[in-house]
């Protein structure tokens, strides 16, 4: 593969890829998950592992070409059947993204819910100007995402793994805030609500003889 | 209404420990071996005299469904595997069992890998469930722990192994066949059936896909007996469900209900009714993106289950609930479920991968009103050609919402159009494919 230059897409592929330590101690107990001649089946779980150490050693959750080509070789797959998964799935990012990846979710049930304001004030918060753009502080990248399956909670604001749910215009630059200075809020709803209960507290499950235990 | 005493997802709302404490005080893993020891046939045949039907959209009996396995073990093994690829928009139920129930899952997936004689069973969860995901995988650990599954499940003697698998964001890896190549590390491309899965399906081995509500309550029902399930609900239609009450209204959340509740009192009861009360209620979404909505004078008094539902050419669906109020542009509203259906298509049938396309492109347009009137028949008439025409049903489920929005909607299409042609001097284009 060629040495580092930046490719068309104006990143650089680097030339190899190996998995650290941490992440073999990870692909261990994966790989016991399936039949010896089903191997192929760990490429998914693989390639999440390949995004977790580019996260923990470059600060963005990407699949490198060079990876694909790791996993390949370790799960004895043809590497263009490897490709064909990177790209295929919408999770893993071909491309590099900033250390906090913003997937807003913008479908009908999120959008009857205010994601249209969600995203003006994501874009005025992190200056980014379109979906698919990276800050210039190279802090955040910004995704519109479909149903992310949360949606009494909506809109939905997904930061890496978490998602911050209920969220309006507000509640969205205060979190845009507090991630530029370097805070992590705790994610669920941002309104104080309990879960998936509504507004003011569970309606059911409240006259249970004995209450379940702590 | 249903009374607490009834409910089965008593952690619905993650108040208490979901671990195996918390679970068991709950009444999970109470005489799991005994209901192993009854055998396959006995278990089998409790869950279809329950009347289950499955809670992942389509509705077919559960116990059935199981019945379908091959009754011997050969050189194949069998193989259960959960289908928590929630994706459905509208949906998060199996959100709340898989990170505050997770036990009643685990349970349900060794007592159905029995009665279907399968020593391992996969479930397959949906990548944003990452933190989900988390506390499933806590609930596996604690029960190979504590020897409720593993080599000898309960005591039973009977070999278990279960495995977590997570996708990466694919809402047609929801879709049985797609979800088994997904899991083999393909491309979640959907397989042409027959052959089913009960025959060949992972590995190329005999398989069932169970949603994970189905799954989750059946150790109930089997505690608690058929009879107790079948006399809620409505008949054919038995049984709690979980509901998702999403959109306009004052306090969205999730519910269990009996099925074939009004879904005024649902919405009333629950939500908190609908924003600025009902009569300033537009339209509903009964059951998930892919159903047809219905129109406020329907919701007055439709009851939600499967029949009651079909009646009306929509359908339950994964019950869940998006409510639209007067405020709200329903021809944008149904445009971009078009958007997620071109998103979302895998691109393997030629009518879903550019219908899905011209639909979403052909919809954007009538939301600015630019279009000939005889194009809403023409939009139809394509939906009508997608419809029916795929390997699977996410060509379907394009076509039903924009349909949906034409029956009930028309005039509203029409009043766009011609608002649209009153503020240009100039005619608009000819009609065009898109």
């Amino acid at each position: 593969m060629a040495e580092h230059h930046a490719g068309e897409d104006g990143f650089v592929q680097p030339a190899h890829f190996a998995f650290d330590a941490e992440s073999e101690a990870a692909i261990a107990p994966i790989l016991a998950k399936y039949p010896p001649s089903r191997q192929a089946s760990a490429v998914i779980p693989l390639l999440y592992v390949v995004q977790k150490q580019m996260q923990r050693t470059a600060d963005s959750r990407w699949v490198p070409r060079a990876a694909m080509d790791t996993v390949a070789v370790r799960l004895g797959m043809p590497p263009i059947r490897v490709y064909e998964v990177a790209t295929f799935y919408f999770m893993f990012n071909t491309k590099p993204v900033g250390k906090f990846h913003l997937q807003l979710c913008t479908t009908t049930p999120c959008w009857l819910r205010g994601s249209d304001d969600m995203v003006a004030a994501c874009k005025s918060a992190t200056g980014i100007a379109h979906f698919g753009e990276t800050s210039a502080d190279g802090l955040f990248t910004m995704t519109e995402v479909e149903c992310v399956g949360a949606c009494v909670n909506a809109p939905i604001l997904q930061v890496n793994d978490d998602f911050y749910e209920d969220m309006d215009a507000k509640l969205t630059m205060d979190l845009i805030a507090a991630l530029k200075r370097g805070e992590i809020p705790p994610r669920g709803s941002m309104i104080g609500r309990q879960t998936s209960a509504p507004v003011g507290g569970p309606t059911t499950l409240t006259t249970l003889d004995s209450p379940p235990a702590e | 209404m249903l009374s607490d005493k009834d409910r089965i997802f008593t952690n619905l709302y993650g108040q208490h420990d979901f671990g195996l404490n918390g679970a068991r005080a709950r009444g999970d893993w109470d005489g799991t071996a005994a209901i192993l020891a009854r055998g396959p046939e006995a278990i089998v045949e409790e869950m279809k005299a329950s009347g289950l039907r499955g809670r992942g959209g389509a509705g077919f009996p559960t116990g059935m469904k199981w019945s379908f396995m091959p009754k011997q073990e050969s050189e194949r093994p069998h193989y259960l595997v959960v289908n928590a690829d929630e994706s459905e928009p509208g949906t998060c139920k199996d959100r709340d069992i898989l990170r505050h129930d997770p036990h009643k899952l685990v349970e349900g997936c060794l007592i159905a890998s029995f009665a279907m004689r399968a020593h391992a069973c996969y479930i397959y969860i949906r990548g944003e469930f990452y933190n989900e995901a988390v506390n499933l995988q806590i609930a596996i650990d604690e029960a190979y722990e504590a020897g409720l599954i593993g080599d000898n499940a309960c005591g039973s003697g009977w070999k278990f192994d279960l495995y977590l698998h997570r996708g990466a964001g694919a809402y047609i890896c929801g879709e049985e066949t797609a979800l088994l190549e997904s899991l083999e590390g393909k491309k979640g491309m959907p397989r042409l059936k027959p052959p089913f899965p009960a025959a060949v399906g992972l590995y190329g081995c005999p398989t069932t896909v169970n949603n994970v509500e189905s799954i989750a309550v059946a150790p109930t029902i089997l505690r608690r007996g058929a009879a107790w399930f079948s006399a809620l609900g409505r008949p054919k239609n038995s049984g709690t469900k979980l509901f998702c009450i999403s959109g306009h209204v004052n306090k969205p959340c999730n519910v269990e209900e009996e099925l074939g509740i009004p879904l005024r009192e649902l919405i009333d009861t629950y939500a908190g009714g609908v924003r600025g009360g009902w009569d300033n209620l537009l339209a509903v979404i009964p059951g998930g993106a892919s159903v047809p909505l219905l129109p406020k004078a329907t919701c007055d008094t439709i009851l939600m289950d499967f029949d009651s539902l079909r009646d009306v050419k929509s359908g339950l669906g994964t019950a869940a609930v998006i409510v639209m109020d007067k405020s709200t542009d329903v021809i944008k509203a149904i445009a971009r479920l078009s958007q997620f259906y071109k998103h979302e298509s895998c691109g393997q049938c030629t009518p879903c991968r550019e219908g899905t396309g011209w639909m979403m492109r052909v919809m954007n347009r009538m939301v600015q009103g630019r279009a000939e009137p005889e194009e809403i028949d023409t939009l139809e008439q394509v939906t009508r050609q997608v419809e029916g025409h795929t390997i699977c049903a996410l060509g379907d489920a394009a076509a039903w919402p924009i349909q949906g929005l034409i029956r009930h909607f028309r005039p509203v299409m029409l009043e766009r159009i011609a608002h649209y042609k009153a503020g240009r001097s100039s005619p608009p284009m000819k009609i065009a494919a898109e």
